[in-house]
């Protein structure tokens, strides 16, 4: 199996859309002369042309609103926006149009659209190009929210994105977009929304991890097994809406312990919906409360080794793992 | 503004049927709200008929008109059946949007009425991305985009003018400039009070029309698809018109002077274009009155096809939430109602 970079492996999903699919266009600032912001888009102009890769002003919401129109009309656009933060400018586009078409009006169109956006802290970007808002996203019923952790999701999951009816929220990570992995060939290997990955199996503890956190536990949990015999099962959900509860409730069953990883704020945060989810479920099956790992309350700071304690790193996986083991 | 002779009787005719359609329709609906048959807000178009019919009319039916929460009027000039406009004021399934959208949020697909917003402004983009999808499409449909006198100060106009310019999109965005944004006049709103140039810093021309007579509205609006259409760029119309009604029902008007709106109202668009058709032998006094009876009749007829549709079934709630199939397995929502978890419909 070839390997490559995530970043790779998300141009390589768009360049297969694109060639299979005519009605597969890319929108953003930058994306096409300049080649990306982080290279994603790297050598799609030169291949399919200004028509399908446009390059646009700085203007978030309409570029947004523009992809809804188009999609309403039987497009696919694939809208690139440089950070998760420059998002908020096209709340009001994604979160009261997109979202809300089809219902709103009575499930007579739908908006068949991709929004691309890297989050995440450790660049030293400070409080308006570092932060980690699946939350918000995963708040509005109506999109669809994946936070792919792995080059070969990456690419499979984008693919699955641009084919869907639903508008996608697609969270891409700035650590991530170097990181390598193995990715399966074929173009029509897709991975589907709303089935979680199991990254390791255990039988002590859950650990779900999101967005980047996913590898972070993972690595948390081969230091639990070295250090501390801990055994952990490690839970990438993948996508958030639609969400495999299935899979983390039946992990939740065996251990009966369950840590959540997330690099966002904790107040509202995904783990926090995810523990009252599991506990509801299966509060019997818990032997110790939902453990919670996630960003420090702060907005992001520039300074590195403030940076650097604001958001989750594998010792402190390790710590709220042992954590649910205290009162043994 | 130019003096237009009128269109053929028998168009000129439809013109005037339509807009006596919309002002009784608008009439029984501001009585149901009365009534509490009608819930939320309700925006009522009395006084802007013609800049709604006058620029249907210069529509082609496979071009796409785009509007704002006061698009009742809009959604029955381009033909839908106004018993399923008002079944969508009411809530009731018949409704457009079967009850999900309400007055603000109107949407007729096959008429290519593209949907009534409730975001001022909110429209502007989604327009723009039409007119880029025929241009993407290589096709010759065009776009209509209404929106108000206040939309026009919103960050999304400015963005979606240098963009509809920038890649001379096919879209003929209308600012209907009934001299108010909800409450605040014009010249409290806007530092530009000429809306018509507003457009063109970002390369968009802006034309003027008197909103208050079909027919110029008609020619102008004519023009300006045809300069969308054929020579592939944005036009700017501004309709000068006048809300007869306040801003929605729930509306004091403490803003404005009851000489003012009576001032406005010896402009009113039906009977200025009513007493034209008179004066010049369309129809007589006795047929626009019959006219205007039968569309009273057909308001009337709404209200009662309205009343008689059903609500929505409560198991409807989560319809179309998400469009299932293709690459989604299932789905979850959190159902307050049994704070559990509900599942969606399994796609094998």
């Amino acid at each position: 199996m070839p390997t490559m970079r995530y970043r790779e492996a998300l141009n390589q999903a768009l360049r297969e859309e694109m060639t299979r699919d005519e009605r597969v266009f890319l929108m953003g600032e930058d994306i096409g002369v300049f080649n990306g912001a982080y290279k994603v888009t790297n050598g799609l102009l030169d291949e399919f042309g200004e028509r399908r890769v446009r390059d646009t002003p700085i203007s978030e919401n309409t570029i947004v609103g523009m992809g809804v129109g188009a999609a309403m009309l039987g497009l696919r656009p694939v809208v690139e926006l440089m950070t998760i933060n420059f998002s908020l400018l096209a709340l009001d586009q994604i979160v009261n149009h997109a979202s809300h078409i089809h219902y709103m009006f009575g499930g007579q169109v739908c908006v068949p659209m991709v929004v691309r956006m890297p989050q995440g802290a450790g660049h030293q970007l400070g409080p308006t190009h570092s932060h980690s808002w699946e939350a918000l996203y995963l708040h509005v019923p109506g999109l669809l929210v994946a936070v792919p952790s792995t080059a070969a999701d990456a690419k499979g999951m984008l693919k699955a994105a641009i084919r869907d009816e639903n508008p996608v929220v697609f969270i891409e990570h700035e650590y991530l977009y170097g990181q390598r992995g193995e990715v399966p060939e074929g173009e029509d290997v897709v991975v589907p929304f709303g089935r979680a990955a199991i990254r390791r199996e255990g039988t002590d503890v859950t650990i779900v991890g999101i967005s980047r956190m996913a590898v972070t536990a993972e690595k948390a949990a081969a230091l639990l097994s070295e250090q501390h015999e801990v055994e952990a099962e490690v839970i990438d959900p993948r996508t958030l809406r639609p969400l495999d509860l299935d899979t983390i409730l039946a992990s939740v069953r065996k251990t009966n312990r369950c840590v959540i990883v997330e690099e966002g704020w904790p107040h509202g945060g995904v783990g926090a919906n995810l523990a009252a989810l599991i506990q509801e479920q299966a509060f019997d099956d818990l032997d110790a409360p939902i453990g919670r790992v996630t960003g420090a309350d702060v907005p992001m700071p520039y300074a590195k080794n403030l940076e650097q304690i604001a958001f989750p790193h594998e010792p402190d996986v390790v710590d709220a793992v042992l954590a649910t083991f205290r009162d043994l | 503004m130019a003096d237009h002779p009128l269109p053929d009787p028998a168009v000129a005719r439809e013109w005037f049927e339509a807009m006596l359609l919309i002002r009784h329709f608008e009439e029984r609906a501001g009585e149901q709200y009365a009534r509490a048959k009608v819930g939320g807000f309700l925006h009522l178009a009395i006084g802007e008929e013609a800049s709604m019919v006058g620029t249907v009319r210069a529509m082609r039916d496979t071009d796409y008109l785009i509007s704002t929460y006061r698009s009742h009027g809009q959604t029955i000039a381009r033909g839908t059946p106004p018993g399923k406009v008002m079944a969508e004021l009411f809530g009731r399934v018949d409704g457009l949007c079967h009850g999900r959208g309400g007055s603000m949020h109107m949407f007729d697909l096959p008429r290519r009425f593209m949907g009534g917003y409730g975001i001022v402004g909110g429209n502007l983009p989604i327009a723009a991305g039409f007119g880029l999808a025929a241009d993407y499409l290589g096709n010759d449909d065009a776009t209509v985009c209404q929106f108000g006198d206040g939309a026009s100060n919103q960050g999304t106009f400015g963005e979606t003018m240098n963009l509809a310019a920038l890649w001379s999109l096919p879209v003929v965005f209308m600012v209907t400039n009934n001299r108010f944004g909800m409450g605040t006049a014009l010249e409290r709103h806007s530092a530009v009070t000429d809306l018509q140039v507003k457009g063109e810093g970002y390369g968009v021309p802006g034309m003027e029309c008197d909103g208050m007579d079909v027919v110029d509205t008609y020619h102008v609006t004519t023009e300006a698809l045809r300069i969308a259409r054929e020579e592939r760029r944005p036009v700017l119309v501004e309709a000068l018109t006048y809300r007869f009604r306040g801003h929605s029902m729930a509306d004091p008007e403490e803003y404005r002077t009851k000489d003012e709106v009576e001032e406005w109202r010896k402009r009113d668009p039906i009977l200025t274009f009513g007493d034209r058709l008179v004066a010049e032998n369309v129809i007589t006094e006795d047929e626009r009155a019959a006219m205007d009876a039968t569309a009273q009749q057909a308001a009337d007829d709404a209200v009662a096809f309205a009343d008689a549709s059903p609500v929505p079934d409560p198991s409807s709630l989560y319809d179309d939430v998400y469009v299932l199939g293709g690459q989604v397995q299932g789905w979850y929502s959190v159902d307050e109602r049994g704070a559990g978890v509900r599942k969606g419909e399994e796609i094998g």
